[in-house]
């Protein structure tokens, strides 16, 4: 694990979401530092607050108030548009449900992710290395309805991966596998940070996969709690 | 599906829009085609006919005929008396038979021959088509009955054709015509020979077979230019709400897609782009559809209806048909790509 500067650096941040009339409040001042390279495992019950700030981080929502630096960015006041160019390449996710465009082959969807960074569609060489290491070398020119959630997870991973981001946030990335497939997930996600130096922020509801990482975060009612 | 179902609704006001102007431009040329068969170099009018309407009735005296064959350089003249069947697109021509020969260089019959008894007519090729008709057949025309001597080549005068004293007296029109044609002894003379005509017999239309081309156009129609403009408005309209419908579920069927892609960094213009460019694809589509649907209607013209109505392919108006469709479904993809390209990722990510 590196132990530099945070890479991510979040005060007293709060998000609230309006429902209709009535204001919900998701982060109530929560603080957090996060290393370049760190592995952190995030806990806590539905409702918490964790996916929020995980949108937070990914610039895919603006914080309701509170500093938020991600990369030496900060997103507290940055437009929507500085926050889509940090998710080009800065940043990426890792979803439950994978998230793959049905339409598009394993290969194809890795392709759009380089694309939307302004990068050639055409995949690294040195990437197929990393594909081998995902095990889904040959499964490229499928569709992901003819994968196994593994795989597609596997080919989620090497899409958010293919643009080499500083950060990796996976949101229950095993929540839709079976336990072997966690596992090798886990394995990936883990070698990923010790390989590559990735910081990984992963929400889990098992602890056993928390336990993959460097340290865990216990998170209730938007705020960032002592699990004891 | 959707996208198969929208091409094909795309692909009718392009057809519609072609088959009209096909329609236009092809009843226009067969007229100009019979007019120039008939051999003439001066076609006289009543003065207050237009292109707009068929001629019918006889307001010329037929002495006109007379006059006109005793002017210099005048070498025939033949009166023609017309008489609609079928709205302006289909009518009867009753002229001397002997002199229109001599001035046309005769009719080519397919079957039969030129009429000998009283009741006797000829019809062309295309009127034989479409009404099932052979010499011998009779043939019924304003409660009269007929019967069909012979079956001759189109491009001359009319679709069917009557020796023209019988015509004048069905109609009580004896010692009348509708219209004259004058031949020349030399086409060059044509100019001058008219000035000649405008002088002593002001109060009638006179056009030189060089004016035919113009007087057979669109704008020499009345109000059909507008009417042409109103179709090609009306598939303005059907392009922008098809697209426009079919696009709009496009944007909620790939809702959760268009999560995924804000998520890894597309921006709004992206979006925006990725749903005009299909609106786009699908005007393309219906394009080349109708274009193709355009040749359906042709054939089914030229099969049902080869004498009341013509119908030319007209390739110039391929661009145009799809530079109209394109606009539409740009216009109609618009709304779409920007609600589209508005969604909240999160909850574009969370649409099930």
């Amino acid at each position: 694990m590196n132990n530099g500067q945070p890479i991510i650096e979040v005060r007293e941040l709060t998000k609230v979401y309006r429902v209709g009339k009535v204001e919900v409040p998701a982060l109530r001042g929560l603080d957090l530092q996060v290393k370049a390279g760190e592995f952190l495992s995030i806990v806590g019950p539905s409702g918490s607050g964790k996916s929020t700030l995980f949108h937070i981080i990914g610039g895919l929502t603006p914080p309701s108030s509170g500093r938020v630096r991600v990369a030496d960015r900060e997103l507290s006041e940055a437009s929507e548009a500085d926050r889509t160019r940090l998710r080009k390449r800065t940043v990426a996710f890792v979803f439950q449900k994978f998230n793959l465009l049905p339409n598009l082959t394993a290969r194809d969807n890795i392709a759009v992710a380089r694309y939307l960074a302004g990068l050639d569609r055409k995949l690294d060489p040195e990437f197929d290395d990393t594909l081998k290491l995902l095990g889904i070398a040959q499964r490229l020119d499928h569709l992901p309805s003819a994968l196994s959630g593994g795989e597609q997870q596997r080919v989620a991973i090497a899409r958010a991966i293919v643009n080499h981001p500083a950060i990796l946030l996976a949101d229950e990335p095993t929540g839709n596998l079976d336990t072997e497939n966690s596992k090798s997930v886990l394995e990936i996600i883990r070698g990923l940070n010790q390989r590559m130096g990735q910081t990984v922020l992963m929400i889990t509801h098992n602890p056993e996969a928390a336990a993959y990482g460097h340290r865990t975060l216990h998170m209730r009612d938007g705020r960032i709690v002592d699990p004891n | 599906m959707r996208a198969l179902l929208s091409t094909l609704l795309i692909a009718v006001p392009v057809t519609l829009i072609l088959t009209l102007v096909g329609m236009t431009r092809g009843m226009l040329q067969d007229s100009e085609q019979r007019a120039r068969g008939i051999g003439a170099d001066i076609w006289v009018r009543p003065e207050n006919s237009s292109f707009g309407t068929s001629l019918s009735g006889a307001p010329i005296p037929e002495g006109m005929v007379k006059f006109f064959e005793m002017q210099p350089h005048v070498k025939l003249a033949l009166g023609s008396v017309v008489q609609p069947i079928q709205g302006v697109t289909l009518g009867v021509s009753g002229v001397d038979l002997d002199k229109f020969n001599q001035m046309s260089g005769g009719l080519q019959y397919l079957e039969g021959g030129p009429p000998r008894a009283p009741d006797d007519i000829i019809v062309d090729q295309y009127y034989a088509a479409q009404e099932k008709l052979r010499p011998g057949s009779p043939l019924k025309l304003w409660n009269r009955d007929f019967r069909v001597a012979g079956v001759f080549a189109s491009g001359k005068l009319a679709r069917l054709i009557l020796p023209i004293h019988q015509l004048q007296e069905i109609l009580s029109e004896s010692g009348k015509v509708t219209q004259i044609f004058v031949k020349l002894d030399d086409p060059k003379n044509t100019d001058s020979v008219i000035a000649e005509l405008k002088m002593r017999v002001p109060n009638l239309q006179y056009h030189s077979m060089a004016d035919l081309t113009s007087l057979y156009s669109v704008n020499t129609y009345a109000g059909l230019s507008a009417f042409i403009d109103v179709i090609v408005g009306i598939g303005v309209v059907i392009g922008f709400f098809v697209v426009c419908l079919s696009m709009y579920m496009a944007v909620l069927q790939r809702t959760r897609e268009i999560g995924i892609l804000k998520s890894l960094g597309a921006t709004n213009g992206f979006v925006l782009r990725i749903i005009l460019l299909e609106g786009l694809l699908l005007g393309v589509g219906g394009t080349i559809i109708g274009i193709g649907l355009s040749f359906g209607s042709w054939w089914l013209i030229a099969t049902l209806v080869p004498a009341s109505i013509q119908m030319a392919i007209v390739p110039e108006w391929w661009p145009i048909a799809g530079a109209i469709t394109l606009v539409g479904a740009g216009l109609g993809a618009l709304y779409p790509g920007l609600n589209a390209a508005r969604h909240d990722p999160i909850e574009a990510l969370a649409y099930e």
